[in-house]
């Protein structure tokens, strides 16, 4: 487990350090300062010193959050713990940087100590940590004297991320769902890889200790099927736009409210939330991947005039009811173009020369629309001819109220003993991961 | 609040005055607050506070939490360098410890087991009797932890007193937490010493597996790293447990999910149906997938495991290639770790996806990835060889570029195509000989040296490149010198007229001036054989090579075997056994047990054997075919 803990500022000064073992020695932060701090070159976040020591890092903002171990300790742990500490620091100071850490220190210290015993993490949900550990020392005071018992209860209590007594007076549920779609095509429209990574986001403002059933158009649990996780054969969709069309998942993780062993026996997704923000679920879906663009691109080089004509369409595949935003189009261009001539459907283009590329913004792209884009990029003459490695026409966008993967959530039931009215929103968006359309010829290679 | 305005270095002497200052009509202790941050920032920025330790255990009273809290943090990091002032602390804590306010009473307990002098620790001692039967679960579970600090400390005392028997029985608790906090301890305890019984039975197991479920994350982590303490004596209690742990892979935290799948791997080995075992392997899949949407720490994690689990199941994952080709934003170490895992599940299908992602890595910046990615481009060739020429054609263009080190990486790696490839490729070796000046690397110059060596029949040239680069022959290291010698040797057979002139000059250098002594007994070999008998020197210089082949190196199956038990440590990252980076470990072992099924390594296998007759040796044959 862990020797020790420290913070470090981005010119190696130790802002933080905590040991929990006699094993090491606070000057071992010198140590950190020099091989990682300093070094131009990490080639790990795991940096390994005179055999036994190991200094795992992660950076947040402007600080280094560094654990060290003389165990062979488990490293999943120590990184899934950094990454809470940068969580519970955001959680108590809004941003956790170098300012937050020196107006905070005794607060982070005394967290350090909480979270942390000897090197194995405890408690560290931020919600149940500020129940007894708040800035306003004198005021809470009383109240842990007071509520110890209760608090004490509770943190080790099987749902430590939340509190008995929230009362809302408007009961509210939001969940987006939002997804990257990562898509690399070849010109001729042929798909090479296509997938989908999501998440689905909850803001609950809920009364009590409520338990909220969560369905989705799961495929397995519509149609029951193998469990996640074995093989699943690819399936044709055959029905895109029915309302009766599920999401076959490759894999998703929960959050720790989730009961785990419910979904792996029924599918059924139920839990009693975190008051406010949390990431409920993260999935990966590869199959039948919906798109939201398609890009045709038929690109001419001329080499003896040394100039190369592009003409690509991008047509919007999703319904005619909603829109893609903030759409940009990147069409590389050869590194010496000294002229552009474009033309434009729709939206505005220019060339960009620091980005080698003719870059084409269109603010708000209907479904079931084509835009076109005519241009030309003219090369300057110059003696040493680079060859040109052609990077693929990139993509970036966001598209409202569209999942790639098709996944729709189908309910979203709160039981509370109260028995109280709740509202539901539900809001999806599908951003643009790596969404690429190469013009090279296929293996040309 | 800006309390950033404490971290300026304050004296020792001004700082004791005011905290002496502070402690008069400070009703609200807000006076001593402050002077105690001002310690503790200093603290912090390295100076030596140790001078104030006995006005900071004068102020550690005060009843406001803040400030108790600073002066323990104090108290515990000067302990150790004052043994004596340290006991006048152990009445206050005493105080504390029958608080009727559970916080108060684990944060006593929590802060004396930090301080490691004997005094401090008998009274530890005492105190753990009573707060490890502590009714709130709170102060239980920090007693639970407080056990190992005390036995970190002192053994014998830990062991006298009972307390460890104690912490046993705390797996019976009611609360989850603190029955992980007790496996979390009795494990590290049982890691540490060798003869300490670890063992659990089905019974146990299952009574922490329902435990879990009501365990924060890092609980479960601690119940299921402790899972494998329990030695099946049943297949089916192995399935079951492995079963049991299936859930855990959904869960959002990836120590969580890497732990459950060490589990399940542990429990492989006592599983005896082939479907079954293979069935787990499918499922454990797409989680680690999963995993590589984190962060690129974790992903890093998770690679390095993978690369593990390839090693015994190479056809793991085969459908999974795509996600590991590399982002242009990932961490070169990210970047490296999937490269390795690319090149594992390269098939003859899914070459053409490959190819032009390596071609693409190797125009990238950093020079060690590219020379990577050049590496594996030359051992898709070995590998796959009906991508050869499609890899030679790649590695040809990359020679075009004149980069440096990609010219000398790719020479590297086409000799080895050579040598799988006899007869085939060498038209390419004009191109390769335009390159020589840029060559500044010894593998890359031992390499190019034994291409025009073994072709020097073919090249026309050959005895003047040779004669080039023997012109710095005794600055170059052994292995060029090595090369060259070889080189020559087989220019003068295949060529005596072009050879005669440069060998003797070699053969003198390599045995009178040059100290190593491989290369002067290799010199003597060739010069002896040359002149008694050129027929056998001909046969023994261009014999038969033994084939290249394109496998990476694994490691031994039994290392991989141990590696299993520690899937996402430090040793799973290093892939090296945790003995060989850390003493004083036990070595975890898979236990044998009349349900143990043995799964790779033969000579651990023949022992086993022996031990138990009753094994299925049916199912040792299907394994060992890995």
């Amino acid at each position: 487990m862990l020797s020790g803990f420290f913070i470090f500022n981005a010119k190696g000064e130790v802002l933080i350090s905590r040991l929990y073992r006699n094993d090491i020695k606070r000057s071992l932060s010198d140590l950190f300062r020099i091989q990682v701090v300093s070094s131009t070159d990490v080639r790990s976040p795991i940096t390994q010193i005179s055999g036994s020591t190991a200094f795992f890092h992660i950076k947040h903002e402007n600080i280094y959050l560094v654990a060290v171990s003389k165990l062979n300790v488990n490293s999943a742990i120590v990184f899934e713990f950094l990454g809470r500490v940068a969580l519970i620091g955001q959680s108590y100071f809004g941003r956790f940087d170098e300012a937050a850490v020196k107006a905070n220190f005794t607060l982070v210290y005394e967290l350090m100590d909480e979270i942390c015993d000897f090197g194995f993490p405890q408690i560290t949900e931020p919600e149940a940590l500020k129940m007894y550990i708040t800035t306003e020392g004198v005021k809470s005071e009383k109240a842990v004297l007071e509520m110890g018992k209760q608090i004490a209860i509770q943190a080790t209590g099987a749902v430590s991320w939340r509190r008995p007594d929230i009362k809302y007076r408007k009961n509210e549920a939001f969940i987006d769902v939002v997804e990257s779609v990562n898509l690399l095509m070849s010109s001729k429209g042929n798909i090479l890889r296509a997938d989908v990574s999501g998440q689905v986001i909850m803001r609950a403002y809920l009364s009590g200790m409520p338990e909220c059933k969560f369905g989705l158009n799961d495929r397995v649990a519509v149609e029951g099927g193998e469990h996640l996780g074995r093989i699943v054969p690819p399936t044709i969709s055959s029905n895109k736009k029915g309302g009766s069309s599920t999401v076959d998942l490759d894999d998703a993780q929960f959050h720790q409210c989730v009961k785990l062993s419910g979904f792996e026996e029924s599918r059924t997704i139920t839990f009693v939330p975190p008051d406010g923000e949390f990431e409920l679920m993260r999935y990966r879906s590869t199959n039948n991947v919906y798109l939201p663009f398609r890009v045709n691109a038929i690109v001419d080089e001329f080499a003896d005039a040394n100039h190369v004509n592009y003409k690509i369409s991008v047509r919007s595949l999703y319904d005619a009811k909603t829109y893609g935003q903030n759409v940009v189009i990147r069409v590389p261009t050869p590194p010496s173009t000294n002229a552009t001539k474009i033309k434009v459907t729709g939206g505005k283009a220019k060339y960009v020369g620091s980005e080698n590329a003719i870059v084409w913004k269109i603010a708000r792209f209907q479904g079931g629309q084509e835009y076109v884009i005519t241009c030309q990029a003219q090369q300057g003459e110059s003696n040493s001819k680079k060859p040109w490695s052609r990077p693929p026409i990139s993509m970036d966008f966001q598209v409202v109220m569209f999942t790639s993967s098709g996944l729709v959530v189908r309910f979203m039931k709160i039981f509370e003993k109260s028995n109280y009215q709740s509202v539901k929103w539900v809001r999806y968006l599908t951003k643009a991961g790596t969404y690429q359309i190469s013009f090279l010829p296929p293996l040309q290679i | 609040m800006a309390d950033a305005k404490f971290f300026t270095k304050g004296k020792v002497q001004e700082l004791r005055e005011e905290l002496a200052a502070a402690d008069k009509r400070d009703t609200k202790h807000t006076k001593k607050r402050i002077v105690l941050k001002k310690i503790v920032a200093n603290m912090t920025m390295g100076n030596d506070m140790s001078p104030l330790f006995a006005d900071v255990v004068a102020v550690m009273q005060a009843p406001m939490l803040e400030v108790k809290k600073m002066a323990y943090l104090y108290i515990v990091s000067y302990a150790r360098s004052k043994p004596d002032l340290a006991k006048l602390t152990i009445s206050a804590f005493e105080r504390d410890l029958v608080d009727p306010n559970p916080l108060i009473r684990a944060l006593a307990l929590r802060t004396m087991g930090y301080m490691q002098v004997d005094k401090l620790i008998e009274a530890l001692a005492n105190a753990l009797q009573k707060c490890l039967a502590d009714k709130d679960a709170y102060v239980a579970k920090t007693a639970a932890i407080s056990v190992i600090k005390l036995y970190t400390y002192d053994r014998d005392l830990a062991q006298r007193t009972g307390l460890i028997d104690k912490l046993r029985s705390l797996l019976n608790n009611e609360n989850s937490m603190v029955v992980a906090n007790a496996v979390a301890a009795l494990s590290e305890i049982a890691e540490k010493t060798p003869d300490f019984d670890m063992r659990m039975d089905f019974t146990l197991s299952s009574k922490l597996l329902t435990a879990m479920n009501e365990c924060s994350e890092w609980g479960q982590v601690y119940i299921l790293e402790s899972l494998l303490y329990f030695v099946p004596q049943e297949h089916g209690d192995a399935e079951v447990v492995a079963e049991r742990v299936m859930p855990r892979l959904q869960h959002a935290n990836s120590a969580v999910v890497l732990s459950a799948i060490r589990v399940v791997l542990y429990m492989t080995n006592y599983i005896l149906k082939d479907d079954i075992v293979n069935s787990f392997f499918k499922r454990i899949g797409s989680p680690l997938v999963t995993l590589l949407h984190n962060g690129p720490e974790v992903q890093y994690v998770a690679l390095r495991n993978i690369q593990l689990i390839l090693q015994r199941k190479p056809d793991f994952l085969k459908n999974d290639i795509k996600v590991f080709f590399c982002k242009y934003n990932d961490p070169v170490y990210v970047k490296i770790a999937k490269l390795e895992i690319m090149f594992r599940l390269v098939t003859d299908d899914n070459i053409e996806q490959v190819l032009p992602e390596l071609k693409e890595y190797a125009t990238e910046i950093d020079v060690d990835f590219v020379r990577k990615s050049i590496r594996a481009i030359g051992k898709c060739a070995i590998k796959i060889e009906s991508a050869a020429d499609r890899c030679v054609t790649t590695l040809v263009d990359l020679i075009k570029t004149k980069v440096n080190y990609v010219v000398q990486e790719s020479i590297v790696v086409i000799k080895d195509i050579f040598r799988r490839y006899p007869n085939k490729y060498e038209g390419i070796i004009t191109t390769l000989c335009e390159n020589l000046d840029s060559l500044d690397e010894s593998e890359a110059k031992a390499s190019m040296i034994w291409i025009i060596g073994h072709y020097s029949d073919r090249i026309e040239n050959a005895d003047e490149l040779l004669s080039h680069f023997s012109d710095s022959f005794k600055d170059e290291t052994s292995n060029v010198q090595l090369s060259l010698l070889t080189a020559v040797v087989k220019l003068f057979i295949k060529r005596p007229t072009k050879g005669q002139e440069l060998l003797p000059k070699i053969l003198k250098w390599s045995t009178e001036d040059v100290d190593n002594p491989d290369l002067r007994d290799r010199g003597f070999i060739y010069w002896r054989l040359l002149s008694t008998d050129p027929v056998a020197a001909k046969v023994i210089v261009f014999g038969d090579n033994p084939p290249i082949t394109s496998e990476m190196e694994n490691l031994p199956s039994q290392t991989l075997e141990e590696l299993f038990l520690h899937i996402s440590t430090l040793a799973s990252i290093y892939h090296k056994t945790p003995q060989m980076f850390i003493g004083g470990l036990r070595q975890k072992k898979v236990e044998p047990s009349a349900a143990f099924v043995f799964v790779t390594s033969q000579p651990m296998a023949d022992t086993w054997m022996a031990m138990f007759c009753k094994l299925k040796v049916v199912s040792i044959k299907n394994h060992l075919t890995f």
